[in-house]
């Protein structure tokens, strides 16, 4: 064995080799950090930071214990038939009397008891303003039931046992429609409950139905285009880059316009005869799909653009040499490897439909809405955070689970975004 | 059937066969040519002669505007390229690098439905012939450009047509290892006997691997004769420049006689040629010779053709000296020495003797200035 093989090697002023490579090797990655430290602090104020608050607000749950912390802690020993017992219900007085004056806190609590069992935002604030109570008159039990026969079930305690934690699974659990049981245990929501699930199925479907009328439309044109001799080429693809310059809500209203029942579309239809009343084609599910599909189609023509763009034509050449006829060779041959254009493409024209709001808002029906409606619904109309925050990281959720299992599928090293 | 009844030599035969693509200008001007069975045949062109195209409308890409071309006696023109069982090699390997080396040599195979064991056997026997026996499995993007174009090489002959073409197959290769697969290319020739049409611009490969070179200029067919004809007998001024190198002197004939004439130079002096490209006195022509064939000092005495010029310059090559010589009004005449037949006396202003006998210079047509 020799002997100098095991010294580490020396650079000439006696350091180790690998030392100086690596003090080398770190003042260029110092130097890239640097170069991208503006952007990554961007990113990290306006999208990480952003994101992260939203998942956090999708399981938070401060409003209860903020009020009564003691009371539910008290409740954790009660056995959840009939009511709690006299030092419980002393301690819930003890704490809603000193809310009393706080509205805000109280109001709070109740609209989160209010999700719970509709009517509890009654019962809270009728109960606060009955605060104090005199344990002198009497069993506190008697006094709570005569305040409102509702603290008679037991469901009302029940819910509000529940608030021990800061932290729910309430609202991803109905964004799931899963519902909490009289014995504690989660079940799906019946079929009249159950919202959400259904929803979840529709942005899915619906944005599977666009990509895919993406590829029809969009992989012939990007073959045609690659075709082309450079100079028409790129004049036409400046006709398909021309909708990017348009505002998305420009356009949408534009096919408003041309679907509407007295509309360009059905005016030329009904003139010529082929129909005798107007077509149905706006605020419903197929003005939603062709407002779509114009809008998004961009998104799959590029990446397979200039996947095409990079195959010889030799190689189409080479399999019709070797005596295949063109059809089969082009799905033998070409297709394969066109296959990361085609998956980056509508992996990008999915991702985006199924965060699509204001097309199926303004061009789709009650019935054509997507997950994103809703999250607009909650965070404008209701201001429930929480359920918008669930639905929204449901559905990234949903996104990046997709991207895995194409990432598994297709490998993500062959995804090329153009 | 006059016309048809085909020399049973003849492979392939180009007949009139024109090609426009605009309609106003013809890329293939007029093409007669005659491929033989089993031969090594090369076209060689500068880019835009019409040699690529020429070999695209035989495989079928392009079809001609007209004339016929005719395989094994068989009309082409209306069979569409993947009938026509010929094989193609092109410059960018064109390997499908989504299929393994193995897929890519069985792809023609399953297309004609041969059964399993078959295509295994005929992938087998064909890696073997390019010496890959072990990268079946491999990608083709794994492997270097010398063993791609190997793979491609076998992909075009595993199906065993009767005839393969190739298109510039070695332009992305480096010089060596472009040497070595021109001679493996030659051998496989040599072994299969298959008919091998050879597309280049690059002239050295042409004489190395060719039975026959066709050289290609302005959509037509220069010359075509094997390379030491092509060489040492150029049928006109643009081939003896295009194949290896010549001075080219200018002159105007005095009189013609016979197989041979007298010219005089345009820088003054008068020479005896060998009249290639001339009828009659008062003809423009260049003259062509060989570096390698003039002769200088001594050696020049009693040469037909006797000058005097001065040296400009020493190019040392190692097993040879280039002299650079100033010589009726031309100042690039070339002149190749072996370095043992250099004198040391030489030096660079001296005047030299130069001579060469008149069958080495060769009157053609004049060059376009």
């Amino acid at each position: 064995m020799n002997m100098t093989a095991d010294a580490p090697l020396l650079a000439a002023d006696g350091v180790p080799l690998a030392v100086k490579l690596k003090r080398a090797e770190r003042r260029k990655k110092l130097r890239a950090a640097l170069l991208v430290a503006p952007l990554a602090v961007f990113l990290l104020a306006t999208f990480i930071l952003p994101i992260a608050l939203l998942l956090y607000r999708s399981v938070e749950n401060p409003e209860v214990p903020a009020m009564l912390p003691k009371t539910v802690s008290a409740l954790a020993g009660w056995q959840g038939q009939g009511l709690p017992d006299e030092a419980a219900l002393g301690v819930f007085v003890q704490e809603l009397t000193a809310a009393k004056d706080n509205k805000a806190m109280v109001g709070n609590a109740a609209k989160r008891l209010n999700m719970e069992i509709s009517g509890y935002r009654s019962l809270l604030t009728k109960t606060v303003r009955a605060m104090p109570l005199d344990p002198a008159a009497g069993p506190l039990r008697e006094q709570f039931v005569n305040i409102d026969e509702r603290w008679a079930e037991a469901d009302y305690w029940r819910v509000l046992r529940h608030q021990d934690s800061r932290y729910t699974g309430f609202y991803l659990q109905s964004s799931l429609d899963i519902k909490r049981g009289a014995d504690d245990s989660l079940h799906m929501a019946g079929d009249d409950e159950a919202i959400y699930l259904k929803i979840f199925g529709r942005t899915l479907w619906m944005s599977a139905v666009v990509t895919l009328f993406c590829f029809l439309l969009g992989y012939p044109l990007a073959y045609w285009l690659v075709n082309l001799p450079t100079r028409k080429s790129n004049l036409l693809m400046i006709v398909v880059l021309l909708p990017f310059w348009t505002s998305v809500l420009v356009r949408v209203a534009a096919w408003i316009v041309l679907l509407q029942n007295e509309g360009l579309i059905n005016g030329a239809l009904m003139a010529m005869g082929f129909v005798d009343s107007p077509v149905q084609l706006a605020f419903n599910r197929i003005g939603v799909y062709i407002a779509m599909v114009h809008i998004l189609l961009p998104f799959m023509i590029l990446p397979v653009f200039s996947v095409m763009k990079a195959i010889p034509p030799t190689y189409m050449r080479a399999a019709v040499s070797l005596g295949s006829h063109p059809i089969p060779a082009f799905w033998k041959v070409y297709f394969p490897q066109t296959v990361a254009g085609v998956g980056a493409g509508a992996l990008l024209v999915f991702i985006m439909s199924i965060g699509y709001y204001i097309t199926p808002a303004l061009l789709g029906g009650p019935d054509d809405q997507m997950v994103s409606y809703y999250v607009a619904f909650f965070t404008n109309n209701t201001v429930n955070w929480g359920m918008a925050a669930a639905l929204g990281s449901l559905l990234l959720i949903a996104t990046m689970a997709l991207y895995t299992l194409y990432a598994r599928i297709v490998g993500a090293n062959r995804l090329s975004l153009g | 059937m006059s016309v048809a009844s085909p020399d049973t030599d003849v492979l392939v035969s180009f007949r009139g066969v024109q090609k426009s693509y605009d309609g106003e200008n013809l890329i293939v001007k007029h093409l007669d040519l005659d491929i033989r069975r089993g031969e090594f045949l090369t076209l060689l062109g500068p880019s835009g002669s019409g040699k690529t195209t020429c070999l695209m409308m035989l495989a079928g890409f392009e079809t001609p505007t007209a004339g016929e071309i005719r395989l094994d006696g068989k009309l082409l023109n209306r069979v569409p390229p993947h009938k026509r069982n010929i094989g193609m090699v092109f410059q960018n390997y064109a390997l499908f690098p989504h299929m393994t080396v193995g897929e890519n040599l069985a792809y023609p195979l399953k297309i004609r439905k041969l059964p399993a064991a078959e295509v295994d056997a005929k992938v087998k026997r064909a890696l073997g012939m390019v010496k890959l026996d072990k990268f079946a499995n491999r990608y083709p993007g794994q492997m270097s450009g010398g063993q791609q174009q190997r793979v491609a090489l076998a992909r075009a002959l595993v199906f065993e047509p009767q005839l393969v073409l190739m298109d510039e197959p070695l332009g992305a290769l480096d010089k060596q290892l472009r040497e070595h697969m021109q001679l493996e290319i030659k051998h496989i020739h040599e072994n299969l006997g298959v008919t091998v049409v050879y597309v280049t611009h690059d002239q050295s490969e042409a004489l190395t691997m060719s039975d026959r070179v066709a050289v290609f200029d302005k959509g037509e067919i220069q010359q075509i004769d094997p390379a030491e004809t092509l060489y040492e007998a150029p049928v006109n001024s643009f081939v003896a420049g295009f194949i290896g190198e010549s001075n080219a002197i200018s002159g105007t004939i005095e009189h013609v006689d016979g197989d041979f004439c007298q010219a005089r130079l345009t820088g003054g002096g008068s020479v005896s040629a060998r009249a290639v490209c001339v009828r009659q006195a008062g003809q423009p022509t260049t003259l062509s010779i060989r570096p390698e064939r003039v002769m200088l000092g001594e050696r020049a005495v009693g040469c037909a053709n006797r000058f005097d010029a001065t040296i400009a310059e020493f190019i040392y090559l190692g097993d040879h000296l280039r002299l650079r010589l100033d010589f009726a009004g031309n100042s690039g005449f070339m002149v190749k020495v072996p370095v043992p037949e250099v004198d040391p006396a030489w030096q660079v202003g001296n005047r030299l003797s130069i001579g060469w006998r008149a069958e080495d210079l060769r009157a053609l047509d004049p060059l376009a200035a």
